[in-house]
This record gives structure tokens, C-alpha cells and sequence, in this order.
């Protein structure tokens, strides 16, 4: 067994989950069961290998695997202004919008 | 009254332009059947039935003023519902998103209604896109038009099963893992996932973004290829998307396939695969052969790493992305004492039971002491599975693989087994991690009627090449193989 108990419930709190004691045993398990699957990953040597972190081009412009025809960094744009006026469209989709605010509970004590 | 399931894009252009039916009549024709189908097949979540006639009061006039006709004039669309419209809900079928309406549309969309298509609603999905059979959706499964006990594929089964429903004459989906292909094999239509970067993801709310594309589904490869011909192309919203000339994929596709070399990775035919879909797709390499391309046996040795390599990278950037639905901006709200007390208990009731399983699964994976072993490894194998690709495309024109090991299944039968539900996109991920495009067209029928889908990769960018191979395919008669 990989996944403990204890393990689930930091996993949970680094993502702001707050689970129910059967989902921390459910998720024990079948995260046990993916990570053992996932385990096949080590019989692989990837000591030389670079990751891949784009799909289409690494950031030195060179082509990630030889894909061919991508390998060109899109342009980047200018950094110019532009107006965005949309506060008021976002601030009507907020839960509690206090404009031009969003509120929230207290996050301070004093 | 024409069936609206025998419309396609070139029809509907002839019979605009020759007054045997305006666009108010198609779209109306259009929502009847939603009306009489969806109930049982719970393909839309939401209809928009006032942008949708408004659109085809435009395209009425502009018959009525004798002008010019934009490219998919009046052609009835849907559009999963990870995809923002301006105005008209999306809820990513998540009930943390349940009233949520974008004030923007997504790139895609606009272009879609700048040529002049009809958005007819929105398509019901697995949650946040997560998923195989379109099961984990808060607002209830799809089921497969052509079989109702069983799962549309996914996770954009309502696009697929809207298509193959005759519910729309085409659909946009978006492909991660393998959620438009998988879907189109299930519902027995074409179903394409272009080249990462090829069509804008802006608008589409994110849950990978290394692999997250937006693609068709139609009734045939042309309108497949029509739509993605539309879409295409460089989007300054989208720093990701690639500046790469988009080709005519209309001139392509009738280009002769005669001298092309199919490459069949033996990888794809191993332990997994049905008999019966094995039998198909080989008759489907047979039916290329005899149309002029020679077969070239291959070997792509990292196929197997594939759903390992893409449930480490997926579900890392998923846990990163869905971190944003927290309470505070948009969306559902769960009240707390504290910031954190309502982040938790808002993401605890807003998501489901395969979100927060991902998104634990990413977590830990990023997690202190776990990045090298996991992610970064995860990272390095995909490097491999990429040069599995650029290997074989230096030998061969095109790749041809099932789509999918199994037809579709049947609701329930993989929801308590999530590993089970994950190889069902075995044949599909290795592809979406490449970044190369793809398309599933039907290629005959289990005993049982079940559709059959065989899967084409091309090179980067070589939608045309692919959407060629395809049309051969189905002109030759593959869907009946």
C-alpha cells in the first residue's frame, strides 16, 4: 500500500478539498490502485531524456521531439494597451460582489 | 419536412439559396426534434433558441437581398458546454458552475457564427471534460442514440450523440485524452481532434492545457473538414495557438490517396482490443490497401506508458486549473467561517466524485517529495511517446489504429472502477500527448450494430492529410464494412 490515510488528507488540504470520511477511504483506495498502475513509469531508463513541457515548441524555439513543422515560438504579442472594460459583467457573475470589490470572510483577526 | 438528420452543409447551402426552405424553418425543424429526442437522450443542457433565431433572420435577409452567402450559412450547431457563450450558460457540466454565464464567447464560437452557423444549445459532457462515457455529468448521463442502454462515449458524448441524432447537422467538442474521438467511434460519426495549437482555446474553460483542444463532429469527413476549415487558425488571444498557415482542407481532401504509406503500429493491436473491433479496423487497412497505399508495419514501443504518462501530466495541470473554482469570483458559493473554510466546502459540494479524484491525483503528484518521482518522470515519458510519433512519421504519410478498444458500453459498467474507465482512452491519449491531429471515422459494425471507429494520426498540422485519408475511407464505403 502506497496511499495511507494520512496522505489522502494532506493531499486534501493542499487542494481545499474538505471530504467526508468515506470519500478519504475511497479515494485511499483507488488512488493506491491509479499510483500502482502509475508505477510503470520506473521501468522506463529516461536518465537522458528532457521533459516535454509543450506540446509544440520548448523555449529555446527548438522543436520539443522533431514534430516538423511547429517549431517556430509563436510570435509574442506587443505589449500594448488595450481597454477591458468588463469589471461590471465579471462583478455581476460573483457570488457576493461588493463593487468594485468581490467579499470575502474575514481572512485577518484583530 | 426534410429528416434533419439527412441535412448536410453543402444541402443546406443549395436549398437556402434555392428558397426550398429559409433558415427560420431549418433552425425551427431543429429544436422539434431536440424537443421529441432530447428527454431521452439528455444531450443539451441548454438551448438558445434566441441567438439561434436571430441568426437566421440574418441569414434570411441576406437570401431575401440576393447577397452572398457566408460559408455555413444557417448550419445548426452545438456546442459542449466546457465552451463559454456570451450569454448562454455553461456549467463545464459541474454543479460548481450551475448558474454561471460567460460574459464572452469563445474564439471558436465566434468564428462559427461569423460564417454564419446557428447555435442551436449546448452539449452535455463528463464534468470539467473528465471522463469516457459522459457518466460523471452533475445534470445526468447521455445515452447513445444508436443503442440506448449504453454510454455516447466521452466526455463530449452530448456533441456526439446531438450529431448522430440528427439534433445537429455538426458540434464542436474538445479532446484531452481522448473525449472527440472516442465519443465519434461510440455514436458511429467522424470526429476530429486537429493539431494542438490549430484552433483557439480561448473560451474553452480550461482542464489540461498542454493538451486541451477544441475540434468537429459532423455527419461526414467534408462537413468534419468544413467545420475545422472555420475554426482554424491564429488567435492573438491565444498566446498558445500556432501561427502556422492553415491549408485548404476543402482541395485536400478529394486529393488521391494512391501511394500513400499507412503505417500500423503493432502496439495498438495487442491484449485489450475486442475481436470484433480488431476484425473492422483491419478490414479498414485492407480497404486503404486496395485504394493504392502500402502497408507499413511498425513498431511504437511506449504506447503502453501512454495512460500512465497522461493521468501524471492531466491530472497536474487539472489540479492547477480547477484551482481558480474557489467561491470567490464565479459560480457556486458555500458559506464559512473563515477564507478557507469556504474555499474547502464550496469545492467539496461544487465538484464530483472523478473532479476531486483528479484533482487529488495532480496534487500529489506535484507534491513536495512526489515531482520528480511522478510529474517530471511523467514529463520525460512523454518525450518518448512524442518521439514514438516523429520516429514513425519519418517512414510513414499517416498512421491508422482503432480509435477506441471496445464499442460503446454500457451505462454503469465501468463507473465504480476508475482505472477500467480510464483505459478505455488507451489508443487515444498517446496521440493528444504527441500533439499530432487525429480523426475517428466509422468503420462497419459489431454483430450487435454497434459502431466501430478507426483512428488516423498525421503529422503536426497535417489535418489535411488526415481528413484526405478519411474522405478515401468513407467514400469507399468504411462506415459499412
Amino acid at each position: 500500500m502506497k496511499i495511507t490515510r494520512e496522505d489522502v488528507l494532506r493531499v486534501a488540504e493542499l487542494a481545499h478539498l474538505e471530504l467526508t470520511s468515506e470519500e478519504v477511504e475511497l479515494y485511499r483506495g483507488q488512488l493506491d490502485e491509479i499510483l500502482n498502475y502509475i508505477g510503470k513509469l520506473e521501468e522506463l531508463d529516461v536518465s537522458k531524456v528532457e521533459p516535454m513541457t509543450q506540446a509544440l515548441f520548448t523555449g529555446d524555439g527548438s522543436s520539443n521531439a522533431g514534430l516538423g513543422a511547429a517549431s517556430e515560438h509563436p510570435e509574442l504579442r506587443d505589449d500594448t494597451l488595450s481597454p477591458c472594460d468588463v469589471a461590471e459583467a465579471i462583478l455581476a457573475q460573483a457570488p457576493d460582489a461588493a463593487k468594485p470589490f468581490f467579499r470575502v470572510p474575514k481572512v485577518i483577526d484583530r | 419536412m426534410n429528416s434533419t438528420h439527412s441535412w448536410t452543409i453543402a444541402g443546406i447551402r443549395s436549398a437556402l439559396q434555392a428558397k426550398n426552405i429559409s433558415a427560420k424553418e431549418l433552425t425551427k425543424d431543429f429544436y422539434s426534434q431536440i424537443d421529441r429526442r432530447n428527454p431521452e437522450l439528455n444531450a443539451f443542457l441548454a438551448l438558445s433558441p434566441d441567438r439561434a433565431y436571430a441568426q437566421a433572420a440574418r441569414i434570411d435577409g441576406a437570401i431575401a437581398r440576393g447577397g452572398p452567402l457566408p460559408f455555413l450559412a444557417g448550419v445548426p450547431v452545438a456546442i459542449k458546454d466546457v465552451i463559454s457563450t456570451s450569454g448562454v450558460r455553461t456549467t463545464c457540466g459541474s454543479k460548481i458552475l450551475e448558474n454561471y454565464v460567460p460574459p464572452y464567447d469563445a474564439t471558436a464560437v465566434e468564428r462559427l457564427e461569423g460564417a454564419g452557423a446557428v447555435l442551436l444549445g449546448k452539449t452535455n459532457c463528463d464534468e470539467f471534460a473528465m471522463g469516457s462515457s459522459t457518466e460523471n455529468s452533475a445534470y445526468g448521463p447521455v445515452r447513445n442514440p444508436i443503442s440506448l442502454e449504453r454510454v455516447p462515449g466521452g466526455s463530449s458524448g452530448g456533441s456526439a450523440a446531438a450529431v448522430a441524432a440528427g439534433l445537429a447537422v455538426a458540434a464542436l467538442g474538445t479532446d484531452t485524452g481522448g473525449s472527440i474521438r472516442q465519443p465519434g467511434a461510440c455514436c458511429g460519426i467522424p470526429a476530429m481532434m486537429p493539431t494542438y495549437g490549430r484552433v483557439s482555446r480561448y473560451g474553452l474553460i480550461a482542464f489540461a492545457s498542454s493538451l486541451d483542444r477544441i475540434g468537429p463532429f459532423a455527419g461526414n469527413v467534408a462537413d468534419t473538414a468544413a467545420v475545422m476549415a472555420v475554426i482554424a487558425g491564429h488567435d492573438a488571444n491565444d498566446s498558445t495557438s500556432a501561427a502556422v498557415p492553415v491549408t485548404d482542407y476543402a482541395a485536400e481532401i478529394e486529393e488521391p490517396i494512391k501511394g500513400l504509406r499507412i503505417g500500423v503500429p503493432e502496439d495498438y493491436f495487442g491484449e485489450g482490443l475486442d475481436e470484433e473491433v480488431r476484425a473492422k479496423v483491419e478490414a479498414g487497412i485492407a480497404l486503404l490497401e486496395r485504394l493504392g497505399c502500402h502497408r507499413i508495419p511498425l513498431k511504437m514501443p511506449h504506447t503502453d506508458y501512454a495512460i500512465a504518462t497522461y493521468y501524471i501530466v492531466a491530472t497536474a495541470e487539472a489540479s492547477s486549473n480547477l484551482a481558480r473554482f474557489d467561491g470567490v469570483r464565479y459560480g457556486l458559493r458555500v458559506p464559512g467561517s473563515t477564507l478557507t473554510e469556504m474555499y474547502r466546502r464550496t469545492r467539496e459540494n461544487g465538484f464530483g466524485p472523478e473532479v476531486k479524484r483528479r484533482i487529488m491525483l495532480g496534487t500529489y503528484a506535484l507534491s513536495a517529495g512526489y515531482y520528480d518521482a511522478y510529474y517530471l518522470r511523467a514529463q520525460k515519458v512523454r518525450t518518448l511517446i512524442a518521439r514514438d510519433f516523429s520516429d514513425a512519421f519519418q517512414k510513414v504519410d499517416a498512421l491508422i489504429t482503432p480509435t477506441a478498444p471496445t464499442p460503446a458500453f454500457r451505462l454503469g459498467e465501468k463507473t465504480a472502477d476508475p482505472l477500467q474507465m480510464y483505459l478505455a482512452d488507451i489508443y487515444t491519449v498517446t496521440g493528444s500527448l504527441a500533439g499530432v491531429p487525429g480523426i475517428s471515422i466509422p468503420c462497419g459494425k459489431t454483430e450487435a450494430g454497434l459502431p466501430i471507429g478507426l483512428q488516423i494520426f498525421g503529422p503536426q498540422f497535417r489535418e489535411g492529410r488526415v481528413v484526405q485519408l478519411a474522405n478515401a475511407v468513407e467514400k469507399a464505403g468504411g462506415a459499412s464494412l
